[in-house]
């Protein structure tokens, strides 16, 4: 099995997120970036765990400048073969979808796995995009995944509960929480990540053709309104009368 | 013109479907254009999607499309949006709107916008949206320019209000690629609203101390026509099922009613409802930083609280 894993960069889940340009750009001073957690735990380890069941090779690819580096080689230690970082600054879902899809037409790979978005810009678009612009079959929101003969039986999240899917490789997954566990590189992992081979690539040409002009934060939230243990009734009556809400 | 993929389960039209058109025939009104609602799959009752905003509706019925496959019905939608001349193709941003808009928008030669939060103001020559990111600690206005957008409604954007009369049901019939995936089994939960759809949300956390204390979460909930959910913690332990699970690695929602009980309100937790209309929490500890995002809030013993609360509602409900 030849696996793709596409891994994206992002703010860590704790970061304070403001804006700078009067709120053209995201201000990242200040702010610890970590591999996207749905590509980490959920994605890259599946991958792995399926190379250790079948065998073959994972591969990693991410879209960005050399100093997103330091995530590409958290990569390789938690045991990904290779990887490759296109270098270009991940500005758009489409102009990332392509440089993956370019590099899997070349490579030729089985699966390729992606998170099911990725928690800055919750976008849960270059999935689909890669397969649509390989043309291979989509599962989105994979929480599980068993392989059943030549085919694979993929659980997928719906609203209020799941589906089974039998699909043939190759094809495009999106990876939703439960599809794996998270696994820590280990000593050995992290020396031997400094030997893999991490190719970097020249982008292939691809516009946005949608793209973030204005961020802003929302206001910050007035002051709670208590109200006291012995007065349920008049916190119903709140809810009822001024917030409209039941 | 603008199509809407109006999503359908079992035969029958989803409330985001409602939603979509809804939002879809307000989108139109704005240029003078109208909206076009495409359903996959058998179903009987598209008619009163002419009375939320479709000013046609159209109905590709094929039993191959009654179950879902990415690949198939984004193909036949822009088939259909291509030979209608769709200016957007608009989706739900449920699951299966989530899984068709990037591969729509490739097949489109689209740019593509997901999880728009409210309605454009104006429009001009582009296309510019607003959504909700960094798991709605941010808002982000999206100019689309190229000739077709693509884009997603975040749930609950929009109150759908039948406003018009049925819509005569044209029937399609689009060349149906062959699908690549097939589906086995769907299984859901019955009875109960999902959560992304849900209109109040009634959530407890650690503070419950016991899966086995869940009947007054239940029972509140039940009062309220609400759907529970939980907090990580919660679902992690097993106390609950993953499903339930909302916040930034679990479901995103926006109710327009969400009832934190004994959650102290990670910063995790937070980004997955603050986007909620209205938050009220109960908790024991003034110091819970969920009391912050709160619109409401009783410093207190949920175990007795909880019940009090339920009993008041109930009053409420009665006396109409």
């Amino acid at each position: 099995m030849k696996l793709l894993v596409a891994i994206s960069q992002t703010p860590e889940t704790t970061a304070r997120i403001a804006f700078k340009d009067e709120g053209k750009a995201f201000d990242p001073s200040g702010v610890n970036f970590i591999m996207n957690p749905y590509d980490e735990w959920y994605a890259l380890v599946r991958a792995l765990e399926l190379k250790e069941e079948l065998g073959g090779t994972v591969t990693v690819i991410h879209c960005g400048p050399a100093a997103n580096d330091v995530t590409i080689r958290k990569a390789l230690a938690i045991g990904a073969d290779d990887a490759y970082r296109v270098d270009i600054t991940p500005d758009s879902a489409y102009v990332v979808a392509q440089q993956v899809a370019a590099h899997a037409k070349e490579q030729g790979y089985d699966l390729i796995f992606t998170g099911k978005e990725t928690i800055d810009y919750n976008g849960a678009l270059v999935g689909g995009m890669i397969a649509g612009l390989l043309d291979m079959p989509f599962i989105s929101h994979a929480s599980k995944m068993v392989t059943q003969g030549d085919k694979m039986i993929v659980t997928r999240d719906i609203e209020g509960g799941e589906e089974d899917i039998e699909v043939s490789t190759p094809f495009v997954l999106s990876a939703s929480k439960g599809l794996a566990e998270q696994r820590i590189p280990n000593m050995r992992g992290i020396m031997s990540a400094k030997s893999k081979p991490l190719n970097v690539v020249e982008p292939v040409s691809a516009e946005a053709m949608a793209v973030h002009t204005h961020f802003t934060v929302p206001p910050p939230k007035s002051a709670v309104k208590l109200v006291d243990a012995e007065q349920v009734d008049e916190l119903v009556r709140l809810l009822h009368e001024e917030a409209k809400a039941i | 013109m603008i199509l809407v993929y109006a999503e359908t389960q079992d035969g029958k039209v989803k409330k985001s479907a409602l939603e979509s058109v809804y939002f879809g025939s307000k989108l139109a009104a704005l240029n003078g254009s109208s909206c076009v609602a495409l359903m996959l799959g058998p179903a009987s009752d598209g008619g009163k999607l002419g009375a939320y905003g479709a000013a046609e509706v159209l109905h590709a019925a094929d039993e191959k499309l009654a179950s879902f496959d990415t690949s198939t019905h984004a193909k036949v939608v822009a088939a259909v949006a291509k030979e209608k001349g769709a200016k957007v193709v608009l989706f739900p941003d449920s699951a299966n709107g989530k899984s068709l808009l990037g591969m729509t928008g490739v097949l489109l030669n689209a740019g593509v916008v997901s999880g728009v939060n409210k309605l454009p103001e104006a429009l001009s020559d582009h296309l510019v949206v607003s959504r909700a990111l960094f798991s709605g600690k941010a808002f982000a206005d999206c100019s689309i320019n190229s000739d077709v957008a693509v884009i997603s409604l975040a749930g609950n954007t929009i109150k759908p209000v039948a406003e018009g009369s049925e819509a005569s049901v044209t029937a399609i019939t689009p060349e149906i690629p062959e699908a690549k995936t097939r589906v086995l089994d769907v299984r859901r939960t019955v009875g109960t609203v999902p959560l992304p759809e849900a209109e109040i949300v009634v959530s407890a956390g650690r503070g419950m101390k016991d899966p086995s204390n869940w009947g007054i979460v239940e029972e509140l909930a039940e009062v309220l026509g609400a759907t529970t959910a939980c907090s990580r913690p919660v679902a992690d332990s097993g106390w609950r099922p993953h499903h339930e699970h909302v916040g930034q690695t679990g479901i995103a929602i926006r109710p327009n009613l969400y009832i934190a009980i004994g959650i102290s309100g990670a910063i995790q937790h937070l980004a997955g409802v603050n986007s909620s209309k209205v938050i009220v929490v109960i908790n024991k500890d003034p110091e819970a930083p969920f009391f912050k995002a709160a619109d409401y809030g009783i410093v207190g013993d949920l175990f007795d609280v909880v019940p009090k609360l339920t009993e008041e509602i109930k009053k409420l409900k009665s006396a109409g």
